[in-house]
């Protein structure tokens, strides 16, 4: 949100408001302040350590063992230091700040309130197992239900993301996790309020930190993996210059007729690095062949027509691409029984190679290659359909046309760029539950 | 086997254990179970920390969630505000059954009873209960302040991390014959990450149990669960993200310009190289990667290079394809370490990284060795051993040495 519209500010302005009321002292309460202290010094420092060793995680624990802990509006009072001071990395910087630490006070308020009107308090102090279970399930389900519902608010209004979706799975989403934190900040509380007195409260967030710590560095490591991916496609541009962008190509295409086929997101994402990898056997193509200008002989085809087989033996190893490393295989196999290396038919072609075989050949049409200039999406889908039954599994060409009709082709690497842009997050972009 | 052999730590250690775990399952016999249904929980706590557990080559800790519930028994002064009776000896036997109950599908999946894993458990709970069950039972702690008390219990557990990580260390000195000192600093770096969140769980556990009672055993559970499965997440990317980087390496195969099989055994010999000079576990992994990937450079010619072998080239050839093969390794996304270890093989060794300097004489071993028969080997070494001066580091030669003698990767006919 680079310009943030009006009524995004008008907005976030009333969130303060209602931030503000939250955090006026109630006459009747006494305040511990030094647990106020405490815990609000905990949970900056929390923040900022995340922040800089970039743990995965908000230390929802020590918000939620306040709210169990102190009266509503001390409780609030916990989140200011630490969410106005929190780094933060796109602009407006204070803005972004503001809203969290308002949406943040409202929320703890509206827990702590739950928690204190059940009763909760009491349990707490009589460390009343299992009975301290249910004011604090409450008090998590408010507080998870304040976050999602201003959170929605705040994307229909300065995303304009519709309302439904907005709200759409973002309770649902956050519930598990915050549930989690929720039991931790339990056990802080109770812990705080034992004999052991704070110290031992500490020791409770100690896991949690691991936890963020491991689930940042996979985070990292699974990045690292799609880059090696993608450099094993690299290492074919490197040999045959004028396919450059074709593999990412005709992995968007087989991940098109993958959805349209209804298949489950797993299976999308493994159809995808099938054809992401289905040249990669081309490395061991000599790279004087790949390049050759005029036709080839049949001694040269002969040779090229190996490069299924090779690919199969590279990615044969990585367990992880399951039935993609068939589609390696067999992705220049024919429904008719005519094409290499096994000259399979039918349905003995695996699933995942038939899509391929599509993606591929739709790819090879419309891009432009020395012999011959590209031809136009529509001729080519006429040519798919032609060759259907014959060449092409009728099924996947009909939902590859659907699909097509439906999003149009919008190759994200053409073939005329010199280099295809940086790589873009493998999963389709969904939050992954942080916990 | 020769007879020093007998007084290994290995075997020391096994029948430490194995007499500990003895006299306990006979004293508790002897004397029944006190305060069933503590036992009982936390022996089904540690029977399904256990099955949850993993068995990676790689992990430290297997199964920590049984590890925390372990040494939290052994922790436990109070249930409920009521102070416990249980001794030494019942720990230990409770937390032996439940581990032998826990590794029953490991058994019957036929990996095996992992022994060593077993001893090690046995014997830190047994020296945690030790240094803790016979005071708290006098009343010793009695007069002691609450926050005191808890920081008693994380000294105690940090303790027996410390020792933990010398036992670990020592097995696998004993197993695998590395040197100790690397091995035990990997173990107490290992300590930091799922050592500290093991340690904390445990300490809290038996804390709000003291408080509580036995609900905050499965509500405590949780959280080192969820860390539990953050670091199998973790180790399956990690395992997949090696077998990507070996089909990388293999592509150089495949396209016919190394022979088949080299860069895995350069790999697998330049880790036992490492290993040998004393490499941590992060250097290990970028030694590991840069050799697997050390001849990716030749993709990019267009002829390749008789046999792959590079280690005969002109000098400023070999810097060339180590140039263009530190390129390909960029776009990888490894660690820019490695780019910078394949980047420089070819270099005068003065100038290289430790790492740089394993790689490029062991592929330059690698390559002498392979096709020239019988003493090929020992041919091979005599050669690297009087190559010019700044060809080949006189100490990674002389590690390459041992390790060979050592662990007979030699082929049969060279002895």
């Amino acid at each position: 949100m680079e310009a943030v519209p009006a009524r995004a500010r008008a907005y976030v302005a009333c969130v303060v408001v209602l931030a503000l009321l939250c955090l006026s002292p109630q006459p009747s309460a006494r305040t511990p302040w030094w647990a106020v202290f405490l815990l609000a010094g905990l949970y900056a420092g929390c923040e900022q350590a995340a922040a800089r060793w970039r743990f995965a995680g908000t230390f929802y624990p020590v918000l939620l063992a306040g709210a169990f802990l102190l009266p509503p509006s001390a409780a609030a009072l916990v989140v200011l230091p630490g969410a106005l001071l929190s780094p933060v990395e796109q602009r407006p910087r204070w803005l972004r700040r503001v809203w969290r630490a308002a949406q943040l006070v409202v929320g703890v308020w509206a827990a702590a309130r739950v928690h204190g009107a059940l009763g909760g308090q009491d349990t707490v102090a009589d460390s009343d197992f299992p009975y301290a279970l249910a004011p604090a399930g409450a008090a998590v389900l408010a507080f998870c239900l304040v976050l999602s519902v201003l959170d929605g608010g705040i994307l229909t209004l300065a995303e304009r993301v519709p309302v439904r979706r907005a709200w759409r799975g973002l309770f649902l989403r956050s519930l598990a996790p915050v549930a989690v934190h929720g039991l931790a900040g339990l056990m802080m509380a109770v812990l705080w309020r034992s004999p052991y007195g704070p110290v031992a409260a500490l020791l409770v967030l100690l896991p949690m930190c691991v936890s963020w710590w491991v689930f940042a560095q996979y985070h990292r490591e699974r990045a690292a993996h799609q880059a090696t991916i993608r450099a094993l496609v690299q290492a074919v541009d490197i040999k045959d210059g004028y396919t450059r962008g074709h593999s990412e190509r005709v992995g968007q295409a087989s991940m098109m007729i993958a959805r349209e086929l209804g298949m489950p997101d797993e299976r999308v994402e493994m159809l995808r690095f099938a054809g992401i990898l289905h040249d990669v056997g081309k490395l061991g193509v000599p790279t004087r062949l790949l390049r050759k200008d005029g036709p080839l002989t049949a001694e040269e085809r002969r040779v090229i027509e190996l490069h299924p087989e090779y690919g199969h033996e590279m990615v044969r190893g990585i367990s992880f691409l399951g039935e993609a490393r068939a589609a390696v295989l067999h992705h220049h196999e024919r429904l008719d029984g005519s094409g290499y290396p096994y000259g399979l038919t039918g349905g003995q072609i695996p699933e995942s190679a038939r899509v391929v075989a599509v993606a591929d050949a739709f790819d090879a049409m419309t891009s432009t290659r020395c012999y011959r200039r590209a031809r136009p999406v529509p001729v080519a889908l006429e040519e798919l359909q032609r060759c259907a039954g014959t060449q092409f599994d009728p099924l996947m060409v009909e939902a590859f046309v659907r699909a097509v009709a439906r999003h149009g082709w919008h190759p994200a690497v053409t073939a005329d760029e010199a280099h295809p842009p940086p790589p873009r997050p493998a999963t389709p972009s969904q939050p992954e539950a942080r916990l | 086997m020769n007879p020093h052999r007998l007084l290994s730590p290995l075997t020391l250690v096994h029948a430490a254990a194995g007499g500990l775990a003895a006299l306990s399952l006979a004293v508790t016999l002897w004397s029944g179970l006190d305060q069933r249904g503590v036992a009982l929980a936390f022996g089904v706590l540690v029977t399904v920390g256990e099955l949850t557990g993993w068995t990676g080559a790689r992990a430290r800790e297997a199964a920590p969630l049984a590890a925390a519930g372990a040494l939290s028994y052994a922790l436990l002064g109070a249930d409920a505000g009521q102070p416990t009776r249980h001794g030494v000896f019942q720990v230990v036997a409770v937390v032996l059954a439940a581990a032998l109950l826990g590794s029953v599908p490991h058994i019957a999946r036929g990996r095996g009873p992992a022994l060593d894993h077993l001893a090690r458990r046995v014997l830190t709970v047994g020296f945690a209960a030790v240094c803790f069950q016979p005071l708290c039972g006098q009343g010793a702690f009695r007069e002691w302040g609450g926050p005191a008390y808890a920081l008693l219990l994380v000294a105690l557990l940090s303790l027996t991390a410390l020792c933990d990580a010398v036992l670990a260390a020592a097995l696998a000195h004993s197993r695998t014959r590395w040197p100790f000192g690397p091995l035990l600093r990997d173990e107490l770096r290992a300590l930091l990450g799922i050592g500290t969140a093991v340690c904390a769980t445990g300490a809290v556990m038996a804390l709000a149990v003291a408080v509580v009672g036995l609900w905050a055993v499965p509500v405590f559970s949780l959280p080192l669960l969820l860390t539990q499965l953050s670091f199998r997440r973790y180790a399956a990317v990690r395992a997949t993200y090696r077998q990507t980087i070996t089909s990388l390496a293999r592509a150089t195969e495949i396209a016919g310009y190394t022979p088949t099989g080299h860069a895995r055994r350069v790999a697998a010999l330049s880790l036992a190289v490492g290993r040998d000079l004393g490499l941590s576990g992060p250097e290990l992994t970028v030694l590991e990667y840069a050799a697997l990937m050390h001849d990716i450079g030749q993709l990019s010619l267009v002829d390749p290079v008789p046999a792959g072998a590079t280690a005969v080239l002109p000098q400023a050839e070999q810097r060339r394809i180590a140039l263009l093969g530190g390129a390909v390794v960029r776009q990888t996304g490894v660690n820019s370490q490695v780019a910078a270890v394949v980047e420089r093989q070819a270099d005068p060794c003065a100038e290289q990284p430790v790492e740089a300097r394993i790689v490029r004489a062991v592929n330059a071993y690698e390559e002498k060795a392979r096709d020239a028969g019988p003493g090929g080997p020992l041919t091979a070494l005599e050669e690297l051993r009087l190559a010019g001066p700044g060809e080949y580091a006189s100490e990674v030669v002389e590690a390459l040495a041992r390790v060979l003698s050592r662990d007979c990767l030699t082929p049969a006919q060279a002895g």
